[in-house]
């Protein structure tokens, strides 16, 4: 990899008593789009303000395109902020609210005017070009925000919840919108959210924050099926997580778990000694029900206890004789009809799953 | 974002020249009104002296306080006059602000433009509007002194009702001048009650009286208090309306200040009387106010 | 649902009976022939013709709103410099003292205030030899100090309700501080400016008790004039002058009102066509 965009080096912000952000370092490269995904007061904000400038650490460094930013102001770094509230400007029109970032660069009027124009197209807001901020939609207003944001083309682009204000098929509308816009234009994205589909569908990498910490990074498939803790694998989707020993370590490693009054298989993982106490997290959707007794490992037997059925698909929640609840998600593949369903109240069921869906967690 | 304000010099400005103006004509005058009050009569010009002969700290002034009955009078005629015109203003500002929020919206604003209207036009010709009336010739005495001989017996007859340049009339025109202080912070608070509270509390059996009690009520109290300090802070200090329309043998404690300070020219003196109105009355609330304003600064900024 | 109670109708109603009879009162009195205030006898308009020939009132209006206009722009300047400051700067020294200086004068009774600032005059006029006399200069500064903080309170609080994301917002554009100042904050805290400005003004316009401690020989304001002439009784004349300044109080007031009302509606169809874009 060449020289990152970003490097963040050792960061911790206090504010008083309280630590927002704990000894964050990582690197964002160039033309990436970066999710900060965490609950409210991860920290994921603050990060982002200690990128735009408005906050500075308390220790570490932040370096982009690599210029240490520590005495450089807001106003001087190559980072523009799309804020979570928008932030437009009220008394301006959207056309002056695009073109305000480029008073401060040295263009003629004629350029200036065509770059704004040229946002504007890129945001589809032409026509909307002389309203005011109140006097359009929501999605609109985003799309000014995005617009404004781009006009002076930074290097890096910070999105405060981007997609937060709008409503629910907006969001994915303009989700896909986001990403086709920064694939045209190549500017870094630094998104912070903390809705876990918005982040996985948008990002190209993920950082899963909390507490100020940052727990795990990597790409949404490998956060997601391979998370390395029990709060990550929680916070991306929902997991089923039992305590269990390592029985055995070979290809797959046995483990004993007695909440399932059974053993079963799981991937391999390193660095496991037998006899260790761990946690074995199973998602609800690697998880296959059955109607009648299957042979081999990983069988499961229970009795449906719950069901809610959400049209494409339905959970689950199959009561063992131990009286622990696994949860089950599973496609509704055939037409509605009740007698068609996969499982009814109080049926006695089997669950299967592969050994190399189970995840094996020592955090 | 605070430092990138912070660094700059012109930050020092935005807020050094409010502050020091208020330090040199607000603060300073104060201090000097302090001082003042520990201060000696003298016959020199300004009549007062300070140190050198006379006692650092004379506190003649304040022993006056307690031993002239003068002066416990008019603390108490203060006292009385603020308090009975802010619960009075409460008992008629009370039902007109809960009246304006069940109006419908259009005719809402416009009352609201009659509340305001009044407080927009000079205070001095409100007190004078009331002079007027408040006479013995004038058809509102000779209506309410009609009015009262036909209630009672022919020997109580009067020929007209003594209103002016009493304790009545001065309760009466503050309660006609500051009544607009206490409806429009009513009106703002119960504005924002939601009014699903009253709807739960009727669908849980209450009256509509047992809703006022129960719900209204308690969730008004912030602007109850706001309406009485804004009501009794200036009233206790009034010093136009019992000038104009109040009883002189006995005067409420601005008209003493006033009276000590010009036509007596015992400076000392009329100090100690404005400190004490401070410390009794008005200081008291200026706490309260300090507090709750930084409680709400605090609110907001969070 | 709206709860229509009787009672609370009854006591709208006697309210603003109460508020209006007086000032109605008034009016048809200042119609009044008769030189005894209180006694009708017949229609006239003299009053009024002698309240034009009297030069006194013209010069004494001419004088409040010099000192109207001077002090309501200063204390508009200092409030608003005040009212951003206590928004913006969460630290600074000596904060508590001034959020304390720019509250106290609220609540201040204005005997105080005037007898305070009187001593302080005279004593300024002794030992540092300015203001010199009392009169239109010492009147112009008790007034810029106890307006100004009628309008820190109304710009503060605008500054406190603001987004304080779109300063922000300039400011990552590339704006300096005192750009952000002066294109974005200054712009958006405009109305409640002009309004601190408004209650400045009338505020000045109406100042009988601090004026009268304050002023000096020959500097006689509008309502110290009226003062000075209510303090002996009540007189048709007075009435013809109150009479023309509630009326143009009532048509001003009346002219913002129906401002308002218009700037209401425009707001609501720009909602309606904001909701329309949304299609």
């Amino acid at each position: 990899m060449t020289e990152p965009l970003v490097r963040i080096e050792g960061v911790s912000k206090s504010f008083g008593t309280f630590q927002a952000v704990k000894n964050v370092s990582l690197e964002v490269a160039k033309g990436e789009i970066f999710s900060l995904l965490g609950g409210s007061g991860c920290g994921k904000t603050t990060l982002l303000r200690m990128l735009a400038g408005f906050e500075a650490p308390t220790v570490g460094k932040i370096f982009i395109d690599g210029v240490d930013m520590s005495a450089v102001p807001p106003w001087e770094r190559p980072v523009h902020m799309m804020f979570q509230s928008y932030a437009l400007f009220p008394h301006m029109s959207v056309e002056k609210n695009v073109g305000y970032g480029l008073k401060h660069e040295k263009m003629s009027a004629a350029e200036r005017q065509d770059r704004v124009r040229q946002m504007l197209d890129l945001v589809q807001l032409t026509p909307f070009a002389t309203r005011k901020p109140h006097q359009i939609s929501g999605g609109q207003r985003q799309r000014v925000a995005l617009a404004r944001a781009l006009a002076r083309q930074p290097k890096l682009l910070l999105l405060d919840e981007p997609l937060a204000a709008l409503d629910k098929k907006l969001r994915e509308h303009t989700q896909f919108e986001l990403m086709s816009i920064q694939e045209r234009t190549g500017v870094t994205f630094i998104v912070v959210t903390h809705d876990q589909e918005e982040a996985m569908t948008l990002s190209d990498r993920i950082a899963v924050m909390d507490q100020g910490v940052v727990r795990q990074i990597g790409k949404p498939g490998a956060v997601y099926e391979f998370p390395n803790s029990r709060f990550v694998a929680n916070f991306l989707g929902s997991i089923n997580a039992w305590e269990a020993k390592v029985v055995s370590i070979g290809e797959v490693i046995t483990v004993d778990v007695p909440a399932l009054g059974q053993q079963v298989q799981a991937r391999f993982i390193q660095g496991l000694a037998v006899g260790q106490t761990v946690t074995l997290a199973l998602r609800p959707e690697k998880i296959t029900i059955h109607r009648s007794p299957v042979e081999g490992v990983n069988v499961i037997a229970g009795e449906v206890k719950d069901l809610a059925y959400f049209g494409k698909d339905s959970l689950y929640r199959i009561a063992l004789p131990s009286g622990q609840l696994v949860s089950v998600h599973a496609v509704n593949a055939n037409r509605g009809a009740e007698e068609d369903r996969l499982a009814d109240w109080y049926d006695k069921v089997w669950l299967t799953y592969p050994p190399a869906s189970a995840i094996l967690l020592v955090e | 974002m605070g430092r990138w304000f912070h660094r700059r010099g012109w930050s020092d400005i935005i807020i050094g020249a409010p502050y020091v103006w208020l330090l040199v004509f607000f603060l300073i005058p104060f201090l000097i009104v302090v001082a003042m009050s520990f201060a000696t009569r003298t016959s020199t010009a300004p009549p007062f002296g300070y140190g050198g002969e006379n006692p650092l700290f004379n506190l003649a002034g304040y022993a006056r306080l307690f031993t002239d009955a003068l002066y416990i009078r008019a603390f108490v005629t203060s006292l009385i006059n603020a308090a009975v015109a802010m619960v009075l203003c409460l008992a008629v500002g009370y039902p007109m602000a809960l009246g304006l929020t069940r109006v419908e919206k259009g005719w809402r604003n416009i009352l609201l433009m009659l509340v305001i209207l009044p407080f927009w036009t000079s205070f001095l010709l409100r007190v004078y509007a009331w002079m007027g009336l408040m006479g013995a010739n004038s058809w509102f005495n000779r209506l309410i002194s009609g009015a009262w001989n036909w209630l009672v017996p022919q020997a109580w007859a009067v020929t007209s009702v003594p209103l002016m340049h009493t304790n009545f009339a001065v309760v009466l025109v503050m309660v006609y001048t500051y009544l607009p202080f206490m409806i429009l912070p009513l009106y703002a608070n119960l504005e924002r009650l939601d009014p699903t509270l009253d709807e739960a509390a009727m669908d849980l059996g209450s009256r509509p009286f047992a809703v006022f009690r129960d719900v209204t009520l308690p969730q008004s109290i912030p602007g109850i208090i706001a309406g009485g300090m804004l009501v009794f802070i200036p009233a206790a200090g009034e010093l136009v309306i019992p000038t104009l329309v109040g009883d002189s043998s006995s005067p409420m404690i601005g008209r003493v200040i006033s009276d000590e300070f010009a036509s007596a020219r015992d400076w000392p003196m009329a100090s100690s009387v404005a400190v004490a109105l401070l410390i009794l009355m008005v200081g008291p609330m200026m706490v309260y106010s300090h507090f709750e304003a930084r409680a709400q600064t605090k609110e907001k900024s969070e | 649902m709206k709860r229509r109670s009787p009672f609370l109708f009854t006591m709208l109603g006697f309210g603003f009976a109460f508020f209006y009879i007086p000032i109605l009162s008034m009016i048809v009195y200042s119609f009044n022939a008769s030189r005894l205030a209180t006694v009708w006898g017949g229609f006239s308009t003299k009053w009024y013709g002698s309240l034009m020939s009297n030069g006194q009132v013209g010069k004494a209006l001419w004088l409040s709103l010099e000192i109207a206009v001077i002090s309501s722009t200063c204390a508009t300047i200092f409030g608003t410099m005040a009212g951003i400051a206590l928004a913006r700067f969460t630290k600074f020294r000596g904060r508590t003292l001034f959020s304390g200086l720019v509250t106290a004068p609220l609540i201040m009774p204005e005997v105080i205030t005037g007898i305070s600032s009187l001593i302080f005059f005279i004593l300024m006029a002794q030992y540092v030899g300015w203001p010199a006399a009392r009169g239109f200069t010492t009147v112009t500064l008790a007034h810029i100090t106890f307006s100004m903080v009628f309008v820190t309170t109304i710009v503060q609080s605008r500054m406190l309700s603001a987004d304080r994301a779109i300063e922000e917002a300039a400011m990552d554009l590339g704006s300096r501080p005192w750009q952000v100042m002066k294109d974005i904050t200054l712009p958006v805290i405009s109305p409640a400016i002009l309004s601190g400005w408004l209650l400045a003004f009338t505020i000045s316009m109406d100042d009988v008790v601090i004026t009268n401690f304050t002023t000096g020989p020959g500097t006689t304001t509008l309502p110290i004039l009226i003062w000075s002439k209510v303090k002996l009784g009540v007189t048709p004349d007075i009435n013809a002058l109150a009479t023309l300044i509630v009326l143009a109080v009532g048509v001003c007031v009346l002219a913002a009102g129906v401002a308002m009302n218009r700037a209401e509606i425009k707001r609501e169809r720009d909602r309606r066509m904001a909701y329309r874009a949304n299609e």
